[in-house]
């Protein structure tokens, strides 16, 4: 049972996720953010919930659709619209864009837009805490999309061979762009995938974020205390389009049945209700909370749009590191 | 001074950094074996131990990937590769996440990782042990490129690569681990950025890398005899380069040669050739001439690889007729290397 502190922090977390990507989509028609954008509404469970249970220097490592873990770990808010406007005060100094955030400081090391890119790269990270003899857990965060790649499958043998302290948490969110996990793979059990190289793996209701925390909470303290990694597929679903501000509902390639049944469970609403069922939180406690994140993300807004672009002199600054 | 093989002064630099600093390990297939890739790893795994030491899956891909994760987590991983071509398979992990990593987040991270890969060369290495991709890797920005000749540059830019805080891919080639040239005892770092003038000369200036240096000092030797007076010039390091000493070579000089151990297509001969025009055009009374692979995949046969490759008679012949001057009727000595194969 998830206590009730625990339990709000998620949900204001789920909360801050969905009004901030709500803003982005609003805010995106004015072109003031120009860079792709990859909503991750209806997937907020699975950022809130993972990222709980981690701690702040753990690592995390993400994909272009990283908005959700980048609040999650406890980014900046005002660094990631700056970064979404691409000004020299955002987490990337307007180097990067949505879709290569980071925020060293809460253990977020980086988003790739490569599918799968990163997977080897929170295993590398995985082989540096267990040789510094730190008790750092990192996470790999991907798509199921990714699992079609070599690399995916290159890093968990090496992550199983080594006994690598990192969890692979696959979103699956039934979508790689268009396509379906059925139309790329045979076998459908992705959670499966790493059983034959000696990784095990558990498939949980990414919906639900209560059941996205209490999974990650026993998997990092498995992980933790030397177990192994362990590759964890969390069943969710995109409510946006695959990159941009639209909602593509009505196009072919959803089912949908899989569409209103995601709807009707939307991860924050599943919250909300066992908030109220649970711990009896009032409706004007609701509204107290959504006002101060809506706040914050003004704040972090009017941030943005009074910061400054980078100077054109920054344009060939940053490409390597001077040797201290 | 005391002399080491360049395969010697690799393995020195390697145990002087390991001991250095614990943070740096060694990884890639093969680094822990008995063979310990030419010599360059030996007995590591016995000195530091096989979780500074490890061979790997063969998985070039995955496993740049774990390198690079590797120094993100604040580790100096040396990932080895006995063959050049061996690197394709990881290109997406070097170009785009190692080259893009400290840009693409405003300098804030850091990927010190080295990649060392060998060229291979003749004992019929064939279209896939023999390949040189170092334009490849200048191509990208991001990446410092590295290419040692002597046993002096392998130790010392090895030292240099491995504390840099940023990826470097050093491209070593088969032929000159054998090659024995003085190396100081202690330790040393040789700086990147430094075109190195092998041989002075007044006559052409030939810009030369990596084995292919050694040809052109033979070759060098032989025109000499001739009356031919030639400068060599080689930039080990192409990322940074320093193209003072290529340009002032040029001024003195008005004529120019490139010898790549690559083909010439986009190389890095192609590279250095418009710098030239760009910057010291009208230093050149003739036109620029590039010599290196032929444009086909590396054949077997042995007929047909020495066609393949530039060598000390190529470089005679392109010399004086650059020159205009008589080919000799002589035969250009061969240079003989000690590599017998297999690999």
């Amino acid at each position: 049972m998830i206590d009730f502190n625990t339990y709000v922090q998620l949900y204001k977390t789920m909360l801050k996720i969905r009004l901030a990507e709500e803003k982005i989509a609003e805010i995106y028609p004015s072109d003031k953010i120009q860079s792709p954008v990859h909503l991750c509404v209806g997937q907020e469970a699975v950022s809130a919930g993972v990222c709980q249970a981690l701690r702040v220097t753990d690592h995390i490592y993400g994909t272009y659709r990283s908005h959700g873990i980048f609040i999650a770990k406890g980014g900046n808010l005002k660094k990631l619209f700056a970064e979404l406007y691409a000004k020299d005060t955002g987490c990337s100094r307007g180097k990067g864009g949505s879709m290569h955030l980071i925020a060293p400081e809460v253990g977020l090391m980086g988003c790739s837009a490569i599918v799968a890119s990163t997977v080897p790269l929170a295993t590398g990270d995985a082989l540096a805490s267990q040789m510094q003899g730190r008790k750092r857990v990192v996470v790999a965060f991907f798509g199921d999309g990714a699992v079609d790649e070599g690399v995916f499958f290159e890093s968990i043998n090496f992550a199983a061979l080594k006994k690598l302290p990192v969890i692979f948490v696959c979103e699956n969110n039934r979508y790689a762009i268009h396509s379906r996990v059925a139309d790329r793979h045979k076998e459908l059990d992705i959670y499966r995938f790493g059983e034959n190289l000696g990784v095990r793996g558990g498939r949980f209701n990414g919906d639900d974020t209560g059941e996205v925390y209490s999974s990650m909470v026993k998997a990092v303290e498995e992980v933790r205390s030397g177990g192994g990694p362990l590759l964890l597929e969390y069943m969710t679903y995109r409510i946006y389009e695959h990159v941009g501000p639209g909602k593509d509902h009505k196009e072919v390639y959803r089912n949908k049945g899989e569409l209103e049944s995601a709807l009707k469970n939307d991860p924050l609403e599943t919250a909300r209700r066992k908030l109220v069922e649970n711990f009896s939180v009032t409706a004007s406690q609701f509204r107290e909370w959504q006002k101060a994140v809506q706040e914050e993300i003004d704040e972090a807004v009017g941030f943005a749009e009074e910061s400054p672009f980078p100077e054109t002199e920054r344009l060939c600054e940053d490409l390597f590191e001077e040797r201290r | 001074m005391r002399t080491l093989t360049y395969g010697q002064a690799l393995h020195e630099a390697l145990s002087f950094a390991m001991e250095k600093d614990p943070s740096v390990f060694v990884m890639g297939i093969g680094v822990d074996d008995h063979k310990a890739v030419f010599g360059s790893t030996k007995n590591l795994v016995d000195r530091f131990g096989k979780e500074r030491v490890f061979d790997t899956p063969i998985a070039e891909a995955g496993m740049t990937g774990v390198a690079i994760g590797a120094a993100l987590g604040g580790m100096k991983p040396v990932h080895i590769h006995i063959r050049t071509d061996f690197l394709f398979l990881a290109m997406d992990q070097i170009f785009n996440i190692a080259a893009k990593w400290h840009y693409m987040f405003g300098g804030q991270m850091s990927v010190p990782i080295v990649i060392r890969a060998v060229i291979g060369r003749s004992w019929g290495q064939g279209a896939q042990h023999s390949q040189s991709l170092q334009s490849l890797f200048m191509h990208i920005p991001g990446i410092k490129v590295v290419m040692p000749t002597t046993a002096y540059d392998a130790k010392g830019l090895l030292l240099s690569a491995i504390f840099d805080p940023n990826p470097v891919v050093m491209i070593e080639h088969r032929l000159l681990y054998d090659v024995l040239g003085e190396v100081p005892e202690a330790y040393y770092e040789m700086p990147f950025g430094k075109t190195i003038v092998r041989k002075t000369g007044k006559d052409l200036t030939i810009v030369a890398n990596s084995y292919m240096v050694v040809e052109c000092l033979k070759a060098a030797e032989f025109l000499a005899e001739r009356g031919i007076d030639v400068e060599i010039v080689d930039p080990v390091s192409l990322v940074p380069l320093d193209k003072k000493p290529i340009f002032d070579s040029v001024k003195k000089t008005g004529r120019l040669l490139l010898v790549d151990t690559s083909w010439v297509t986009c190389g890095v001969s192609a590279e250095i050739a418009a710098l030239v025009a760009e910057e010291a055009f009208y230093a050149l009374t003739q036109p620029v001439k590039r010599i290196g692979m032929q444009s086909v995949p590396c054949p077997v046969s042995k007929p047909l690889e020495n066609a393949f490759y530039p060598s000390a008679k190529t470089i005679v012949e392109a010399v004086c007729k650059m020159m205009e001057k008589e080919v000799p009727d002589v035969e250009v000595p061969l240079l003989l290397s000690k590599f017998k194969g297999p690999f």
